[in-house]
């Protein structure tokens, strides 16, 4: 007996472990929060979109030496607000558009990856996450971002919501719809800044997406989802991350194949009322 | 007695990407007016609307309202997902945006949107998903919304738009209440003979303004072919313009010879 059980607590001598579980928790529980806008808005695309565009930044401020959170993050930041114009003004085909922006800065970051870095062992810890790297920095990183975040998003609830659910009337009740917009791409960019180095660039959008869609077939209130989702994030990464460490396998891989389980069950028990719930959400 | 003037545009033109949308429009909202905006599909009636509400900025001309003007916009009942998770009383405060930050619904915020809803036949409904309504109760959770903050001028995008029968009467007759309770109304229509016929004053546009008046000097087949691009005929009955499409009546003659 006391055998299985320190087996279970096996993982949790290891500080690396302890780090990268604290730090997709966290992680986990900020995509589920920010995930709410981004299926509500449509915005699933972008936020793919986003990561990639982030990983031009991570790729360039790895080559030229810079701090990965100063490189990556004003490429990331400045990636998403002009993601979020190009989206808002319809200037052109804002699918295309996105798609043009994003897969460029990508495959920027590979090209450069390829011709100056250590290209295979970069790139493959960009694309998939990496635990082995977490330190006590990214633990604060994502800390603050996730607090900045509930602070942002608790205190300025309504202009919120009102901006996701009807921007057009928003914007002539003097929500300040444009600034709400740029400030959650904002929010967006900086959370794949700092989940991106244990998600990777490749599953971020995957964390973002199926908490809130789950959380939408639990629950027919915003305000409730705004808890259910990053609840259900911070399960699912906490789960998927300790199980991978038994399975060996990927741990950003197991922790969205955990919230990919988690969708499927409610899926199954919400049954019809679920899915009338989520059948409109776009972009799925 | 002509009430004070709530908006005055003059000379306005708007534009969307170099594309004029309305141009050189001069017209006036005064206090206690019930006006519609008539015209075809294109013919810039949102973005009249839209400028008089300051959603956007003339190119040319300027829009001038009385200081502290209360508006209310009611858009296009489509224009909103319905499936989004919110409950009446969450859509009716949201207005409220600037001054209620945080998520709860305070005590006077709830007394206030029951008195509205109660008002518009809504009593009770506060906590039903929005979904779970009908069309009809649908707009008038937007009228609700409006009505909330108290407008002087309630501004309406086609709100009898891809309603039935039955519900474009509550929508009018809520309307026409409201109108006698004091607040002005200016709304964009397509519907000539359902709500256009019964307002008091109209408007008709087709980028620019071609005729403005009482809807027995509005509809007539002059201002309406030059308005819609197409022959009409107008009858006279019980007092009223009603409106018929001249090329129906043609199709109904080639119809029955080939009966």
């Amino acid at each position: 007996m006391s055998f299985v059980l320190s087996g279970i607590f096996t993982p949790f001598h290891y500080q690396f472990f302890n780090n990268g579980i604290i730090v997709a928790t966290i992680a986990g529980a900020l995509c589920g929060l920010l995930g709410v806008f981004v299926v509500l808005r449509g915005m699933s695309y972008i936020g793919h979109g986003l990561s990639h565009a982030v990983f031009g930044g991570a790729a360039a401020s790895a080559v030229m030496n810079i701090n990965y959170f100063v490189g990556a993050g004003v490429w990331g930041v400045a990636s998403g607000v002009i993601i979020g114009r190009i989206a808002r003004r319809r200037l052109i085909g804002a699918d295309a558009a996105i798609g043009v922006v994003t897969t460029a800065s990508f495959a920027l970051g590979l090209a450069l990856l390829n011709r100056y870095g250590q290209a295979k062992k970069s790139i493959e810890a960009v694309l998939f996450g990496s635990v082995l790297g977490v330190n006590t920095i990214d633990i604060v990183a994502v800390s603050a971002v996730a607090v900045l975040s509930i602070v942002l998003i608790v205190s300025l609830y309504r202009a919120f919501l009102f901006a996701t659910f009807d921007p057009e009337v928003a914007q002539v009740s003097g929500v300040r719809v444009a600034w709400i917009e740029a400030l959650l791409m904002g929010l967006l960019s900086l959370t794949i800044l700092v989940t991106m180095r244990v998600i990777g660039t490749l599953l971020i959008s995957a964390l973002l997406v199926i908490p809130a869609s789950v959380a939408r077939m639990l629950t027919n209130s915003f305000a409730r989802m705004l808890w259910i989702s990053p609840v259900i994030g911070a399960v699912s990464s906490f789960t998927g991350m300790y199980l991978a460490y038994f399975l060996d396998t990927s741990a950003s891989a197991t922790i969205i194949l955990t919230g990919t389980l988690m969708f499927i069950v409610v899926y199954t028990v919400t049954g019809l009322r679920g899915r009338t719930r989520i059948s409109g959400l776009h972009h799925i | 007695m002509i009430g004070e003037v709530l908006v005055e545009c003059a000379h306005m033109s708007c534009a969307y990407n170099s594309t004029l949308a309305i141009k050189n429009v001069d017209f006036t909202i005064r206090k206690g007016d019930f006006v519609g905006i008539v015209g075809p599909s294109g013919s810039g009636k949102t973005t009249l609307l839209k400028a008089i509400l300051g959603a956007i900025t003339p190119i040319e001309g300027h829009v001038t309202k009385k200081p502290q003007l209360r508006m209310g916009y009611v858009p296009q009942v489509e224009s909103v997902d319905w499936n989004f998770p919110v409950t009446v009383l969450e859509v009716v405060v949201m207005t409220r945006s600037a001054m209620g930050r945080l998520p709860r619904v305070t005590k006077d915020e709830r007394a206030g949107a029951s008195l509205v809803l109660e008002r518009l036949g809504l009593g009770g409904l506060e906590n039903r998903h929005i979904r779970e309504l009908s069309g009809g109760q649908q707009q008038r959770v937007f009228v609700a919304r409006a009505l909330f903050h108290r407008p002087e001028l309630l501004v309406l995008d086609e709100p009898t738009s891809g309603v039935d029968v039955r519900t474009r009467h509550e929508v009018l007759h809520l309307l026409a209440d409201l109108h006698d309770e004091g607040v002005s109304i200016i709304l964009s229509t397509h519907d000539l003979n359902g709500l256009a016929a019964h307002l008091p004053r109209l408007v008709c546009l087709n980028s620019e303004i071609i005729a403005d008046g009482s809807p027995v000097e509005v509809l007539t087949p002059e201002v309406l072919e030059k308005t819609f691009g197409a022959p009409m005929e107008v009858l006279i009955h019980g007092g009223m313009p009603v409106v018929v499409d001249g090329v129906g009546a043609d199709i109904a003659e080639r119809m029955s010879r080939l009966g």
